[in-house]
């Protein structure tokens, strides 16, 4: 009976839900999904993460490569994320270039990375002008259940930490690059960005951490990413239902407390695979 | 909610012409000081199959710069432009059929975002759609000194800490997109957006006088 109803009536089955402070997943309004996080999952990686948050899985592989700093930012290195939601995490995305969303979300991350300042890009210059570190961060979906940005961010910043780079001299005699892979150091993070992620449905109600049915159905969606001096770095709402400033605090202060819970996570990862080492 | 007062609120020139193209079901050019964009609407149209959504109208933005082809940035600048105009639009009432919103960036000067979103509404509202409520977007940057600057231009937007874009709706006033860049505290996106209401009471009064005179030619 209640499959029936969920299949025929499925905002309306929602609703059911919502009008008791509760989700069909068990949740409350304002419960996240179990985190899982595995740091070092690829070992040719430079960097990596595997998150889980229920069912959504995201994967993030760090690269690094030698290149020329560009021409207006010779004391510059540079980050270049990429986020693939291939046909095998869902249904509705089909093989071939990258569509609409999988192009926002890398475009959000890219500004998640240049307004947090998580790493400086000084730090990755090797010689001014010359060369310096450029990091490949490919994001890759495996499940989509929603929220995927919320992964991503926690994916990409657990991989960062992770990632360690090989130390470069540069030849002074043949001004060749060379690189020793025995002596690895670990880049310098700054900031912890973390994403939060609602969903607004029937332009009222508030619902943290959404799965890919209560996204499908939702009026609105917002991120909020803060760090660990409570600032805010993204206030990402791409439309949907208005909201009032006070509702948009209470989104802030959620964020918040999200922040402090995935940091500590990541705290504790690493240090459980350091110490196991 | 702080108190801001109309005159702390500057705002660059405006401008806008509606029904300038010919072929557009609707169009319109939106400048604020040197910032200009073009848009134009097609629809309700036929739509392809694999699109169509059964109980409404699909809605297509796209964003075409001033040079080059539209890349990443102009894809998350469509989606921020779509979703708000599909807030906005009552698009249950054309359903199985295609909107098309095409604006064409003529030349950046800063709140570019700002600009596309007032020129998405001012040619929607010429193509004769229904909307539930009409929308504009601000800009406002946030200067090194922690000034608060609405409609920047590119050179104070390069030189601010802070940018954010925000689309207001004309009925409560309230937040519909929003869009950041840089860091900021809470108390500082709080009061953008108090900012940002304020300044979009000045845009909607803008686009009453707008459109009032260019029915009073035509009658």
């Amino acid at each position: 009976m209640a499959a029936g109803f969920k299949t025929a009536e499925p905002l309306e089955y929602h609703r059911s839900f919502l009008k008791e402070n509760c989700r069909p997943d068990g949740r409350e309004l304002s419960e996240f999904r179990t985190t899982t996080l595995n740091i070092g999952s690829i070992t040719t990686a430079d960097g990596s993460a595997l998150v889980k948050m229920g069912n959504t899985t995201i994967i993030c592989g760090i690269k690094a490569e030698l290149a020329n700093p560009t021409v207006d930012a010779p004391g510059k290195g540079y980050i270049v994320p990429n986020v693939d939601l291939p046909p095998l995490c869902s249904s509705r995305f089909r093989p071939g270039p990258p569509g609409e969303q999988a192009q926002a979300a890398s475009q959000f991350i890219a500004d998640v990375i240049e307004s947090s300042e998580v790493i400086e890009t000084e730090d990755l210059c090797i010689d001014r002008g010359k060369l310096c570190w450029v990091l490949y961060c490919d994001i890759m979906c495996l499940d989509y259940d929603g929220n995927i940005l919320d992964a991503a961010v926690v994916a990409l910043l657990a991989a960062l930490r992770n990632t360690q780079l090989p130390e470069v001299t540069v030849n002074k005699e043949t001004s060749t690059p060379e690189v020793n892979f025995e002596k690895r150091h670990r880049l310098h993070i700054h900031k912890h960005p973390v994403g939060t992620s609602f969903c607004v449905f029937d332009d009222s109600v508030l619902i943290v951490d959404p799965t890919a049915e209560e996204e499908s159905l939702s009026t609105a969606q917002l991120t909020v990413v803060t760090d660990e001096d409570d600032r805010l770095c993204s206030l990402h709402k791409p439309g949907g239902s208005s909201m009032s400033g006070e509702k948009l605090q209470e989104c802030i202060n959620r964020a918040t407390a999200r922040q402090r819970e995935i940091q500590k996570l990541i705290e504790k990862v690493t240090h459980s695979v350091t110490t196991a080492q | 909610m702080m108190e801001v007062s109309a005159s702390s609120v500057s705002l660059r020139e405006f401008g806008c012409e509606q029904t300038l193209l010919s072929r557009p079901d609707g169009s319109a050019s939106f400048v604020q000081g040197d910032t200009s964009v073009m848009a134009g609407v097609y629809g309700p149209a036929e739509v392809k199959v694999s699109k169509e959504i059964y109980d409404r109208a699909t809605l297509e933005v796209l964003i075409q710069p001033k040079v080059g082809l539209p890349g990443v940035r102009e894809r998350s600048q469509e989606q921020c432009v779509r979703e708000t105009c599909e807030a906005a639009l009552l698009l249950s009432l054309h359903p199985r059929s295609s909107l098309t919103l095409i604006l064409q960036v003529l030349h950046d000067d800063g709140s570019l975002l700002g600009c596309c979103l007032n020129a998405a509404c001012m040619a929607l509202m010429d193509a004769g759609l229904s909307m539930s409520c009409l929308f504009c977007g601000v800009s406002c940057a946030i200067t090194a000194d922690g000034r608060i600057i609405t409609d920047p231009t590119a050179a104070q937007e390069k030189e601010s800490r802070a940018l954010m874009t925000f689309a207001i709706d004309s009925t409560e006033r309230r937040v519909i997109m929003s869009s950041t860049k840089g860091s900021f505290s809470v108390h500082e996106l709080q009061q953008c957006i108090a900012v940002s209401q304020k300044a979009s009471e000045k845009i909607f009064h803008f686009y009453r006088d707008s459109v009032r005179r260019r029915y009073s030619k035509n009658l």
